[in-house]
């Protein structure tokens, strides 16, 4: 395909002001605040897709967000939203889609704040198979706070609490929620917007405990700091090292520094929800 | 057990059974909440109580997770409640900050028990209180309210959860243990003799409606998701639109609006219970449990010819200075005991000033005080 | 796009027309649209906005196919296209 330079005037770009998906978005805090080729925005791009794409109706839907960038996902989203404290955003969710079953409480949050700090509360929410969606946008790293190590971080990254190298392995999370008994596990990368758009539609449309890894580029920070370019490079290497492998078993997609990263749908289960066994035990008599 | 939220009628019950029993008949019908000595049996009560009223008990992972639990049922349009002691208590602080600043309505119950750390899991203390005003990060007022018996457990929650839907925050029922475990009888008035303040929603619609803007009253009204408000509430400083402002001019105003939503309102919250205050020569300042040591006291005193008054705390927190004040310039001097190392007593130091004698009677927590404690005090005071 | 042979239904279908917007001002210049638009349909404009990114811009007019991908891969919301009947070059024919 030949490409013609550009001398004619009627090619010029078309300019707008107004995009389609500001409607779902808070057009009034844009442009947001994640840096030049990070993949957060792409994610949230995807789930507005998905929202339309779903059975469920935007005002329905409740976003909860943790701290962090991908915290910050909750004041850009146009539906009642809450952006809570490190690690605990998850609770709120739960005690929050308890009060109101009829609403789709989905909690957008970082790698560091759902894994690390939040990890305690991930394991027994997936434990109770709780009726919440989890994006957990997997950056590699603590981005707002600087670059820190976070419990996803591969071996041998640098970061600026692990300025020689990072000699902790890291956690393998869908296998860490699919063990405590998530009924939906997948993980896509931002590069694939239509097959996270369809997940997170998937993730939309069901009950249960589901969650969707994230994996996304972090230029600033990751990129940066481990010499890889920037979030555009870092697209690329997705591009070029992502498998889809439906059905994995989670204990094989651990991801290693700049390695293969297997992505996919791990999990898809249907089990009684938290509030399906709570209800079905009937009125307790205390004797 | 019964499918009546309000138990009407006479009942021989603890102090824990019936603050739990208080937040049913108050309309909580969430409970997250996690097992701690001595307040398991508040936790116990709901998960035994709320199946049958149609509410959702949970055992959350820690203390954290109950706390941002009860948060979120709250926005979920939920009255909610959970209940710890002192290590708990002091896992809940960062986020009782979270519904300081997003103005959550819910209820928080401390049975206090002997302190720092693990401490004495079993037996009683009062050794929250200053937690209770200042524990968690930042500038901020609470309201605390102490009961000194089962009876007051019960109603005392019931008021707790009506300051928390007028005021629109968590609010503290600090207990302590005596209380918390002391069987005593509880009349349960029938239902439609118990005060609900219902929840403050709003009359206007989206678009017109801004989550943090308050009236005269710098209370803003709340509203029910899912009704397309697409309201955000942040605990990051914001603006009334509730979106994150991240500089000074938007920190002073909502700061100060906290803070004044309960300073200025003090005198609708204030309550305390006088009794000879009018003669009296000494006054004893007490609250929870050591009330009732105290009351023996002045009892006694009278019966001795000492002019002794009392003063019982039942908001610990606003902290009525102005009372205290009013006292000061009239009596000898003031005896506070407390089963701590001296808490309390240091608002009465603050608002009573230097011309007045200000004896505290410490108890380093484990046990009650004895009398004598307290009627050396008074002897101190006199002389 | 290169094909071996011709569709056999390609009277039948019609390729979709789209034409490319940007908001400039949104635009921090990460180049995924340019990247991964399956028609190489944008190049980095030479231009910049208030904030000094260079923005996309079409390289040609007539290519886009409207497919969205742009539209959905851009993480600042910042590019879309729009669907039109017929390209630009075909609709300036026919008024002529």
């Amino acid at each position: 395909m030949t490409t013609t330079p550009v001398t004619d005037p009627t090619v010029a770009p078309c300019t707008a002001l107004h995009h389609p998906k500001d409607p779902m978005l808070r057009e009034d805090r844009l442009p947001h605040i994640w840096c030049p080729t990070c993949g957060i925005g792409t994610a949230v791009s995807c789930f507005v897709e998905a929202i339309k794409e779903s059975n469920v109706s935007e005002k329905q839907i409740v976003v909860v967000s943790g701290i962090g960038c991908t915290g910050r996902v909750a004041g850009y989203v146009q539906t009642d939203s809450f952006h809570t404290t490190h690690g605990r955003a998850i609770p709120f969710a739960v005690g929050l889609s308890l009060a109101r079953p009829d609403l789709k409480v989905v909690v957008f949050s970082g790698d560091g704040d759902l894994v690390a700090i939040g990890g305690n509360h991930l394991i027994h929410t997936a434990r109770r198979n709780q009726n919440l969606m989890v994006v957990c946008v997997n950056n590699f790293i603590y981005g707002m706070t600087g670059g820190q190590l976070a419990p996803t971080t591969p071996v041998t990254a640098r970061t600026s609490t692990t300025p020689y190298g990072n000699t902790e392995p890291p956690f393998n999370v869908p296998h860490l929620v699919a063990s405590c008994g998530a009924t939906y596990v997948a993980r896509w990368t931002v590069l694939h917007i239509r097959r996270l758009k369809k997940a997170m539609t998937e993730a939309l449309n069901r009950s249960g405990f589901s969650f969707i890894e994230v994996i996304a580029p972090c230029s600033t920070l990751y990129a940066r700091r481990n010499r890889l370019g920037t979030g555009y490079d870092l697209m690329k290497f997705y591009h070029d090292n992502s498998e889809i492998r439906h059905g994995a078993d989670t204990r094989d997609v651990a991801m290693g520094f700049q390695d293969k990263i297997i992505v996919g749908k791990f999990v898809d289960e249907d089990r009684p929800t938290f509030l399906d066994l709570y209800r079905s035990k009937g009125k307790g008599d205390g004797k | 057990m019964s499918d009546q939220a309000v138990l009407t009628g006479e009942h021989f019950m603890t102090g824990d059974e019936a603050a739990a029993e208080g937040g049913l008949a108050a309309g909580c019908r969430f409970f997250g909440g996690y097992p701690i000595t001595p307040a398991t049996e508040v936790t116990e009560c709901m998960a035994r109580r709320l199946p049958g009223l149609g509410g959702i008990f949970i055992q959350m992972e820690d203390e954290m997770a109950s706390m941002n639990a009860i948060l979120g049922a709250a926005w979920g349009g939920a009255k909610s409640m959970t209940s710890t002691s002192g290590p708990g208590f002091s896992l809940m602080m960062e986020n009782l900050g979270l519904g300081i600043m997003t103005e959550t309505p819910c209820v928080l119950v401390n049975v206090q028990r002997g302190g720092p750390s693990t401490g004495l899991p079993t037996l009683v203390g009062q050794q929250d209180m200053m937690q209770a005003r200042w524990g968690s990060h930042g500038d901020y007022e609470i309201i605390a309210l102490s009961p000194a018996s089962p009876q007051e457990a019960f109603d005392l929650t019931i008021q707790a959860f009506n300051f928390s839907e007028q005021y629109r925050l968590p609010v503290l029922l600090m207990m302590d243990e005596s209380v918390g475990h002391m069987f005593e009888k509880v009349i349960i008035p029938p239902a439609d003799e118990i005060k609900l303040t219902p929840r403050r929603y709003t009359k206007k619609k989206p678009g017109e409606y801004l989550p943090f803007q308050a009236g005269e009253d710098l209370v803003p009204e709340l509203i029910e998701l899912g009704k397309g408000y697409n309201i955000h509430v942040t605990g990051l400083t914001h603006d009334e639109k509730g979106y994150p402002g991240m500089n000074p001019e938007t920190q002073a105003p909502l700061v100060r609006r906290l803070v004044d939503k309960i300073r200025l309102n003090a005198d609708n919250i204030y309550m305390y219970d006088e009794r000879n205050l009018d003669d009296a020569e000494v006054v004893m300042v007490s609250y929870g449990i050591t009330s009732r040591i105290a009351q023996l006291v002045v009892d006694e005193c009278r019966a001795k010819g000492q002019k002794v008054g009392h003063l019982r705390l039942i908001t610990c927190w606003p902290f009525p200075e102005k009372k205290v004040r009013e006292l000061a310039d009239r009596i000898k001097g003031f005896v506070v005991p407390e089963i701590n190392l001296g808490q309390m007593v240091r608002e009465v130091q603050r608002a009573a000033g230097r011309n007045v004698k200000i004896i505290p009677v410490s108890h380093a927590g484990g046990g009650v005080h004895a009398p004598e404690m307290i009627h050396e005090a008074v002897e101190e005071v006199i002389k | 796009m290169k094909l071996w042979r011709k569709p056999l239904d390609a009277d039948k279908v019609k390729v979709p027309h789209g034409v490319v917007n940007v908001i400039i001002e949104r635009c921090k210049g990460c180049s995924f649209c340019v990247e991964y638009c399956p028609r190489d349909v944008l190049r980095i404009s030479e231009k910049f906005n208030k904030k000094g990114y260079h923005y996309p811009e079409a390289v040609a007019e007539g290519l886009c196919v409207d497919c969205n991908l742009c539209e959905d891969i851009c993480p600042e919301f910042a590019i879309f296209s729009d669907a039109v009947e017929e390209t630009p070059a075909a609709a300036r024919k026919e008024s002529a």
